[in-house]
């Protein structure tokens, strides 16, 4: 355990330390130019003449105001204290129905990717189903499932959202539809690997027991298939957090992590981005894992378990 | 109500035929698994354009399939312009630099196990996020034009392609690695000669992944503001006039260009690695 953590924090740390170095040329310009109109001397003088100044060139010439670049109100880059802070202040301090709150906008973006998770898991186990024991379906949707997983399906998701729209459907729905169709597909393609992943070996043997399709398939089918379940429930789930997002650009929603995103950008509030940003990461995080520990758990029960 | 009902007899019939077909004798051949999705696809194509037809629906829910042709055939000189600020302008440019900095950094994490150790799980924690949010960030610091989706498809490829590049070099076995130490060769020589080699299908499972990724982050990104050309510009403001024909369009684009894409890296996949059992069946 200490072999991994050690390293661990040491390359997260050398990466905070590099944010942190990287703020002071990326916001010195707008710092020194406050500093300026504050009354410091700032070397040289005039933003017209720092203007076509190179950014590292005018932070060397002025390690005064470097304090300043980690202490702005729209900054190019906000420092990570910042982003943490701002974190902090819209999950805990604010109320959670309050329009500022996190919480509220993650919860909106959440309830749209597990509806739509849920959706599009349900409909793609069945289509595996119906693949594995129909050979004509498995020889006619396969070939386009795997092909549509090379192509940018996300760029319907306007679309399926302003179509919506326009025969009354606004929200929820159209989002957890775009979460549906994103984890569909991983989903169809990893669960018809697992229902075929037992061998010839062990389905000769339901058969000396002669055992029936449905049979076979509770038993020996459905059980040897949840490796490959819970390993595209991973992949459909992170897929269902982007759909959710990408699907709140459009409109210019006003609700949600991604209308977080969108307005932060319209505004130039930088923070708010970066916090959304953070926020949305974390939220990733939690779901993978979530499902990571379902799978711990589901697998150990099974005795496969690690 | 005749063209859906039309519509519904030729789905029995093709389905019919698919079920022949795929339970025949020559269900095995070449031939037949073309020509199965082939049927399959059409019959969707067919049923899509009569039932759009029959039941009258307006083109701002649902264009038919003929409409949204013409519009294509009309339209190619846009198409084109698009096609190549987003796609040869933002996603390649970036995925080439995304892949060749992943490269760099592997190599790097490779020569130090502390780094491994570290940047690993790191890695892998950043590659399961949604890195399409950086890019209202980034379309701020790069401007409108294409750098900015170059620089989201960068950060968006790079991650995956780490993961699996590091992945695919510590694929040899140790008999390989000491078979290489006992002929004296150096850190460079074994890695060309044993190591790189031996992570190539891990490579190309991540430059697979990374070519699909690059063309949501070029498309995505242009939500966030662009120039008035690009795939993901034409659907924003198309969408914004309902004009969803258009829309297809650039849908059809991106599905030819992604499915080129993935068809080229894995055409170059099965020249380099020939030997490995899943190009050889």
């Amino acid at each position: 355990m200490m072999r991994t953590i050690f390293p661990v924090a040491v390359v997260v740390a050398v990466i905070v330390g590099l944010w942190y170095a990287a703020c002071i040329p990326m916001n010195i310009h707008t710092a020194a130019t406050q500093a300026e109109r504050a009354g410091m001397v700032i070397d040289p003088e005039g933003a017209a003449e720092r203007r076509d100044m190179g950014a590292i060139a005018l932070a060397l010439r002025n390690t005064g105001i470097w304090g300043d670049t980690w202490a702005q109100d729209k900054p190019r880059l906000p420092a990570p204290h910042q982003v943490v802070t701002e974190l902090w202040e819209t999950t805990v301090e604010k109320k959670v129905t309050s329009k500022r709150s996190l919480i509220f906008h993650g919860w909106v973006t959440l309830s749209a990717t597990l509806l739509g998770f849920g959706i599009g898991t349900v409909a793609g186990i069945l289509l595996a189903v119906g693949i594995v024991h129909s050979r004509a379906m498995d020889m006619s949707v396969m070939p386009w499932a795997i092909a549509s997983q090379t192509i940018p399906i996300l760029a319907i998701a306007p679309m399926i959202i302003v179509v919506l729209n326009s025969v009354g459907l606004q929200g929820l729905i159209p989002k957890a539809i775009i979460s549906a169709y994103l984890s569909f597909f991983p989903v169809v393609v990893g669960m018809v690997k697992g229902f075929r992943s037992p061998s010839q070996m062990q389905i000769d043997q339901m058969r000396t027991w002669s055992a029936s399709r449905s049979q076979t398939f509770w038993k020996l089918r459905l059980p040897a298939s949840m490796p490959y379940l819970f390993a595209s429930l991973k992949i459909g789930i992170a897929a269902s957090l982007v759909g959710a997002i990408v699907g709140e650009l459009p409109t210019g929603a006003v609700r949600g992590l991604g209308a977080r995103l969108l307005t932060g950008s319209y505004y130039g509030q930088t923070i708010q981005i970066w916090s959304a940003l953070f926020a949305t990461a974390i939220l990733a995080a939690v779901l993978v894992a979530a499902v990571a520990a379902m799978e711990r758990a589901t697998l150990k029960r099974m005795g496969v378990g690690r | 109500m005749g063209l859906v009902i039309a519509a519904l007899v030729i789905w029995g019939l093709a389905w019919w035929m698919n079920i022949r077909i795929a339970n025949g004798a020559q269900a095995d051949t070449k031939g037949a698994k073309l020509a199965v999705p082939a049927i399959f696809g059409l019959t969707l194509l067919v049923m899509w354009e009569l039932i759009v037809r029959g039941l009258d629906v307006p083109m701002v829910i649902l264009p038919a399939p003929s409409l949204i042709v013409v519009r294509f055939a009309d339209s190619l000189p846009i198409l084109w312009a698009d096609f190549v600020q987003t796609v040869v302008k933002g996603a390649l440019s970036g995925y080439v630099i995304g892949c060749a900095a992943a490269f760099v950094t592997a190599i790097l994490v490779d020569r130090s196990d502390f780094l491994r150790r570290g940047l690993m799980p790191v890695g892998s924690f950043v590659a399961a996020l949604p890195i399409v949010g950086t890019a209202p960030i980034l379309v701020m610091w790069y401007g409108f034009d294409w750098q900015s989706k170059a620089a989201v498809v960068v950060v968006m490829v790079f991650f995956p392609m780490l993961v699996n590049i590091t992945a695919g070099l510590q694929e040899t076995t140790q008999m390989q690695r000491d078979q290489m130490k006992t002929w004296a060769a150096g850190y460079w020589q074994s890695f060309w000669t044993l190591r790189l080699p031996a992570a190539m299908p891990f490579v190309f499972n991540g430059l697979k992944i990374s070519s699909t990724l690059a063309l949501i982050g070029a498309i995505v990104a242009e939500f966030f503001g662009s120039p008035i050309v690009g795939m993901g510009f034409r659907i924003s403001t198309s969408v914004g006039q309902l004009a969803l024909d258009m829309v297809w369009a650039e849908i059809l684009v991106a599905a030819l260009a992604g499915s080129a894409f993935y068809g080229v890296v894995a055409l170059i996949e099965r020249k380099v690695t020939f030997w490995h059992p899943s190009q050889r069946g």
